[in-house]
C-alpha cells in the first residue's frame, strides 16, 4: 500500500482504553492501530460491546485513550490539555449522533447555525450558511420546521448539516442509520458517501447494519476491543492497481458496475 | 447562543409558566415580607418623622415614643428661653380609653399637639382638617381604624377618659404599631382625655425647631447643657430609637425580620429548583454542545443569559402583583411598603438569585461528559 502518499488525517497507534471503577476493571479498547484517510468512507463494526463507540469517542476527541497516541489533522491530540480538545473538535471534526441530537427548540436552519454559533459566526452569516447546508442536504424546503415536525431521515439529514457547518475535515457518525428505515438509512449513507468520495472528507461510521456495508470503502471489524479484520470495499478494491495486475478482467468488471 | 438561551426559556410555554411561576412566588413573598418589616420599622416612628421637630425633648430615661412620661412645663419655658431656639411646642402622648356609640371600650393613644404649630401635627388628612380640631371636643382618626374604632362617619360621638369626644376628621396610612390606635387631639383637650398623674401643667414631649442659622446639633448641644432631668434627642436620633426598641428589643422585629429572611430563604431556594430543573431538562443538549466543541464559557453565557430573562420577567410579573397587594395593604392593619429603592433593589436581588441558582446548574453542566452523547 501507498499509505505514505495518502492524506492521513487521523493515524491511532496502540489505543487502549481502560474503564475502572473500584476493583473492577474494563478493558474496552486494546492496542488499535488506525489510519483514517480523507476521502473514504470507513465502517467500523462489530458486535455490541466489542469497542466500536469508545473507538469513534477516542477518535472524535471526546475520549481519552488510556495508552496510545492519536494524531488529528496533523497535531498529536494525546499530549494535548483537555482544554485543548473542544478547538480540535470545534474546528476538525463534525460529529453524527443515533439520536440526532438536534436541539428540539431550534428550526433546522437555526440548528446548523448554533454550529456556526460556536465558531464565532455572526448570526445572518450563521443563518444564511446554515439555509446552504441544509440544501446541500436536500432539505432547503425544511429550514423553518422544527426537529419534532421532521421525520427521522430528514432529522439525520439536519444533523449532518449541522456537523458540516464548521467545514470539517473529519466526519464521525454514531449508528446513523440506526434509528431509520432503508429508505431513509439508504439516502443518508449515500449523502455520506458522497461527502467523502466527492468533497474529500474522511468518514468514519459506527455500523451494525449490514446493508450499508456496500457504501463503505472499508470495513474495520472489531471484536473485543481489538481490530480483526480490516476489507477493503469491492468498489474500492478493483481501483487498486495491484488488484488490476492480478485480475485482468477488473476493467470491465468496472465498467459493468460504472465505477 | 443567544438564541438557544431564549428557546430554551420559551420553546415550551408550559414549562416557562412553571419558571416564572416559581420566581414570581419567590420575589413576592420577599417583596411582602420585607415590605412588612419596613412597614412596621416605618410605623414605630411615623409620629416622630412626621413631626417636622429638629429636636425632641423627652422625659429622662425614655426610651421610645410609645411610653411617653409627662414631666413639668417649667422646662417648656426653659426651652423656650434658650438661644437658638425658633419655636417649640408641648406634644402629648398618652393612653386613653375610647368609648364606642355602642358602649364598647377600646385603648388608643392620644396624641395631642397645637393646630396650626406646624409641629406634631397629622398628614394625610383626607377627610375634616386639622384646623377643626380648635372646635369644642373634636378628635382626628385614622380611616382605617373606623370600624374597630366604631365610627361611621364625621360628627359622630364618642367618650375618651370620660369626656365627651366627636369626630371631626379623618387621616389616611397613620397606623399604630401597638394595638391601641391614635387619636389625635389638641394638646388641652389630650390632658383632659388622658389626665395625667402629674397634672395639668405638664408635657410629655417638647418639639422644638431651631432658629434660622442654628444647626439642630448645636442647638441641642445647649439643651442638654441647660435641662436637667430630660433628654434631648435630633427627631433622627428619637425616631431611630423608638424603632430599635420595638423591632429588636421587643419580639416583635425580630420576628417580622425572621420571616423576612426565611421568605429570602424560601425565595433562594424555590428559584434555585426552578432553574436547575429547567437547566437539567435540556442536560443532554448541554452535552451535545460540549461534543460539538462548545467550550464552558459558551456554556456560562447560555445559562447566565437565560437565568437574567428568568430574573428580569420573573421580575416584572413580581412588581405587578406585588403592586396589588401592597395597594390592598393600604386598607388593612399592617401595611407592606415598598419604596422605589426597594423596587431597585428587588431587580438586583432577582437577578443575583436567578444567576447563583444558573452557577449551581453550571457546575452540573460544565461537568458533563460528553462522551454521554453516544450513549443512546
Amino acid at each position: 500500500m501507498d499509505g505514505g502518499k495518502r492524506d492521513y488525517v487521523i493515524r491511532g497507534k496502540g489505543l487502549s482504553k481502560v474503564y475502572r471503577e473500584g476493583a473492577t476493571e474494563l478493558r474496552a479498547l486494546q492496542e488499535v492501530d488506525l489510519e483514517v484517510r480523507a476521502g473514504e468512507l470507513t465502517l467500523l463494526m462489530g458486535p455490541s460491546g466489542s469497542g466500536k463507540t469508545t473507538l469513534l469517542s477516542i477518535l472524535g476527541c471526546i475520549l481519552r485513550a488510556s495508552e496510545g497516541t492519536l494524531e488529528v489533522l496533523g497535531r498529536d491530540v494525546s499530549a494535548l490539555p483537555e482544554s485543548e480538545l473542544p478547538r480540535i473538535r470545534r474546528e476538525g471534526i463534525g460529529f453524527v449522533f443515533q439520536g440526532f441530537n438536534l436541539f428540539p427548540t431550534l428550526t433546522a436552519a437555526e440548528n446548523v447555525a448554533l454550529a456556526l454559533d460556536l465558531r464565532g459566526i455572526r448570526a445572518g452569516e450563521a443563518k444564511k450558511r446554515g439555509e446552504e447546508l441544509l440544501a446541500e442536504v436536500g432539505l432547503a424546503q425544511k429550514a423553518r420546521s422544527f426537529p419534532a415536525d421532521l421525520s427521522g431521515g430528514q432529522k439525520q439529514r439536519v444533523a449532518i448539516a449541522r456537523a458540516l457547518a464548521g467545514d470539517p475535515p473529519i466526519l464521525l457518525a454514531d449508528e446513523p442509520t440506526a434509528a431509520l428505515d432503508w429508505t431513509s438509512g439508504r439516502t443518508v449513507i449515500e449523502l455520506l458517501q458522497r461527502l467523502a468520495r466527492v468533497h474529500g472528507r474522511a468518514v468514519v461510521m459506527v455500523t451494525h447494519d449490514p446493508r450499508v456495508l456496500s457504501f463503505g470503502d472499508r470495513i474495520i471489524h472489531l471484536e473485543d476491543g481489538r481490530i480483526v479484520r480490516e476489507e477493503k470495499s469491492v468498489t474500492r478494491a478493483i481501483e487498486e492497481p495491484s488488484f488490476l495486475e492480478v485480475h485482468p478482467v477488473a476493467p470491465a468488471i468496472a465498467q459493468e458496475i460504472s465505477i | 447562543m443567544g438564541l438557544l438561551a431564549r428557546r430554551n426559556l420559551f420553546h415550551d410555554r408550559v414549562r416557562f409558566a412553571v419558571t416564572l411561576t416559581g420566581i414570581v412566588f419567590a420575589l413576592v413573598l420577599i417583596i411582602i415580607q420585607f415590605g412588612l418589616f419596613l412597614g412596621f420599622t416605618t410605623t414605630t416612628s411615623n409620629n416622630i418623622d412626621h413631626s417636622n421637630a429638629d429636636l425632641w425633648v423627652v422625659f429622662h430615661g425614655v426610651g421610645y415614643f410609645d411610653t411617653g412620661r409627662n414631666f413639668s412645663e417649667r422646662k417648656f419655658y426653659q426651652v423656650l428661653s434658650t438661644p437658638g431656639v425658633g419655636q417649640a411646642e408641648k406634644y402629648m402622648q398618652a393612653f386613653g380609653r375610647w368609648k364606642r356609640p355602642d358602649g364598647r371600650v377600646d385603648n388608643i393613644q392620644v396624641i395631642g399637639f397645637h393646630p396650626g404649630s406646624g409641629l406634631g401635627e397629622p398628614w394625610n388628612v383626607v377627610q375634616g382638617s386639622v384646623a377643626d380640631l380648635k372646635q369644642e371636643d373634636s378628635v382626628l382618626i385614622d380611616e382605617v381604624y373606623r370600624e374597630s374604632l366604631g365610627v361611621k362617619k364625621i360628627g359622630d360621638k364618642v367618650e375618651i377618659g370620660d369626656h365627651r369626644a366627636r369626630v371631626v376628621g379623618f387621616t389616611r396610612g397613620i397606623r399604630s404599631f401597638t394595638t391601641s390606635p391614635f387619636v389625635y387631639a389638641t394638646f388641652k383637650n389630650s390632658l383632659d382625655y388622658t389626665n395625667p398623674a402629674s397634672g395639668e401643667n405638664s408635657t410629655a414631649y417638647i418639639l422644638v425647631k431651631a432658629a434660622a442659622g442654628v444647626s439642630p446639633r448645636e442647638l441641642q448641644e445647649r439643651l442638654r447643657a441647660r435641662l436637667a432631668d430630660v433628654d434631648v434627642y435630633t427627631t433622627a436620633e428619637f425616631s431611630r430609637k423608638t424603632r430599635f426598641y420595638w423591632m429588636f428589643t421587643t419580639g416583635a422585629g425580630l420576628a417580622v425580620l425572621t420571616a423576612a429572611l426565611m421568605g429570602l430563604i424560601v425565595g433562594v431556594a424555590v428559584v434555585a429548583q426552578t432553574i436547575y430543573a429547567a437547566t437539567m431538562d435540556h442536560i443532554r443538549e448541554y452535552g451535545t454542545l460540549k461534543a460539538m466543541g462548545a467550550t464552558n464559557r459558551y456554556l456560562y453565557r447560555v445559562l447566565i443569559e437565560q437565568a437574567v430573562w428568568s430574573a428580569v420577567l420573573g421580575y416584572g410579573a413580581a412588581m405587578i402583583v406585588a403592586h396589588f397587594i401592597v395597594q390592598a395593604s393600604e386598607k388593612g392593619g399592617a401595611v407592606i411598603l415598598m419604596p422605589w429603592s426597594m423596587s431597585i433593589g428587588m431587580l438586583v436581588l432577582a437577578v443575583v438569585m436567578c444567576v447563583a441558582a444558573a452557577l449551581v446548574s453550571i457546575n452540573k453542566v460544565t461537568r458533563i461528559d460528553p462522551a454521554m452523547v453516544f450513549r443512546g
